[in-house]
């Protein structure tokens, strides 16, 4: 493990994102914008924007940076980079690392701005402290990064990526608590929500709860990232059978 | 002897999903020498490539390079490898692509000026690889197959789909480094290339059809020019 590689990683993937000026716009304009729309939609509804709009600061970051990098690094199998890296001295934590802290800094620009703007101009007011909801925005974008570096594998290609985001994304959604309460769920899906990553992202944001609450929140989404950016270790072979 | 070898093959067996790909295979290579593996496409060149850099499983037989058995972590600083497609990252310039690869490899960035200057690619240092030809990224490929100055080049099909002109500046370089004590494996498909080469492996449906200088091909088969030796030589083969 070389610190020196992995920032040279991190570094070369910041370095490709600079060349891609669009695909910076949209990671940073679409979730603000989103935000922003959800804030005038619920304009005649006081008190729906403080409710839905933290929640959704813990959903953008994990379904952008999951589409992202499940592409970027299934880019990186099809072009054949990746099998050279392997034939050279590089670690794979190394790379995989490299990517995480790459895109775990996206998360952060993405989200800071985010909350920014909600607090600001969508007039948010949030009994959560910013703090809290702009670390789970980070741990929301890592939970991406390192799902998409794990599940990047099953896809042989960019179409198969992309579709992989609804297969992922959307039963979260559905299981986090956004639309039906989870109290309000049938038992056994209850018991599947309450173990989905989005939905420790959704109530470290939620208000109003204990420290041991939130401290195990984060804890479950740490497991998660760790866990899967093992499994994206594993998924990148250095030898074919 | 043993000590100028950069490849001992022996009995090389690959076997993927019950389809046997390479068929024991025995070859040596030694330093200085440039070596070209001629074939059709399908024959196992890139398998066989692929096997010397160890990230291809051996299923049997053994490949030893540079003394050290195939896929050993030693050797990840020691081969240049220039895969079939370019392998560069196209949304990053020629020097960042040069400069990122130099620091895996810990090299010094002047060997990035360097490579540069071989393959002649100093002019578009700094553009995007997407705005660059086939031929241009072939060459910034091969450029970063010779950035750690490794011992041992496996170059697959590097000159493929080039115009003439830079085939044979390609295969001049080729020259060059071999005469500088690198041992070079070039594959090819076109059996035009053969000339080129100081000696020539043919391979077909993986077996070793031949193994000697491209005079000797001639001189042996009796053929005018290579692709009718190769011809000659398969309708020969018991």
């Amino acid at each position: 493990m070389s610190l020196r590689r992995t920032a040279l990683t991190m570094r070369r993937i910041m370095q490709q994102l600079r060349h891609d000026p669009r695909t910076i716009v949209l990671l940073l304009v679409v979730p603000s914008a989103l935000v922003g729309l959800l804030a005038w939609s619920l304009q005649n509804r006081p008190g729906d924007f403080d409710q839905f709009g933290p929640r959704l600061l813990g959903i953008f970051p994990l379904t952008v940076m999951f589409l992202v990098t499940s592409v970027t690094t299934l880019r990186e199998r099809t072009n054949a980079t990746l099998e050279r890296l392997l034939t050279m001295p590089l670690a794979k934590a190394e790379l995989i690392l490299g990517y995480a802290g790459a895109f775990g800094l996206v998360a952060v620009v993405q989200s800071a701005l985010v909350s920014t703007l909600s607090y600001t101009w969508f007039g948010l007011s949030h009994q959560g402290v910013p703090w809290r909801v702009s670390l789970v925005a980070l741990c929301a974008g890592l939970l991406g990064t390192s799902f998409g570096l794990a599940l990047s594998a099953l896809a042989t290609t960019e179409f198969q990526a992309v579709q992989f985001m609804p297969a992922f994304i959307l039963p979260q959604l559905l299981l986090c608590g956004l639309i039906v309460p989870l109290a309000q769920l049938p038992d056994a899906l209850r018991y599947v929500a309450d173990v989905v990553p989005m939905s420790a992202a959704v109530h470290a944001i939620t208000p109003g709860q204990s420290r041991t609450y939130y401290v195990e929140q984060f804890a479950i989404m740490l497991g998660y990232i760790g866990a899967a950016l093992m499994v994206g270790s594993t998924t990148l072979g250095r030898r074919t059978k | 002897m043993s000590s100028t070898l950069a490849l001992e093959v022996s009995q090389l067996r690959v076997v993927r999903q019950h389809n046997e790909i390479l068929k024991s295979l025995s070859f040596d290579v030694a330093a200085g020498e440039l070596v070209g593996l001629l074939g059709p496409s399908g024959s196992g060149k890139s398998t066989l490539m692929r096997s010397l850099l160890g990230v291809q499983a051996i299923t049997s037989g053994s490949a030893v390079i540079l003394g050290e058995n195939a896929g050993s972590p030693a050797l990840r600083r020691r081969i240049g490898y220039m895969a079939q497609g370019s392998a560069i990252y196209t949304d990053l310039s020629v020097s960042e692509n040069l400069a990122y690869f130099a620091g895996v490899l810990g090299v010094d960035r002047s060997r990035v000026h360097h490579v540069l200057e071989v393959v002649n690619l100093r002019a578009l240092a700094a553009r995007l690889v997407s705005s660059l030809s086939g031929g241009e990224r072939s060459r910034v490929s091969l450029a970063v197959a010779m950035l750690g100055a490794p011992p041992l080049l496996i170059l697959d099909e590097p000159t493929v789909g080039l115009d003439p002109v830079l085939r044979q500046d390609l295969w001049n370089t080729f020259t060059q480094l071999a005469s500088n004590g690198t041992a070079v494996l070039v594959s090819s498909h076109v059996m035009d290339e053969a000339a080129r080469c100081a000696r020539l492996l043919l391979l077909r449906e993986g077996h070793l059809l031949f193994d000697d200088t491209p005079a000797q091909l001639l001189s042996r088969t009796g053929a005018g020019d290579y692709d009718d030796a190769f011809v000659r030589l398969i309708k020969g083969a018991p």
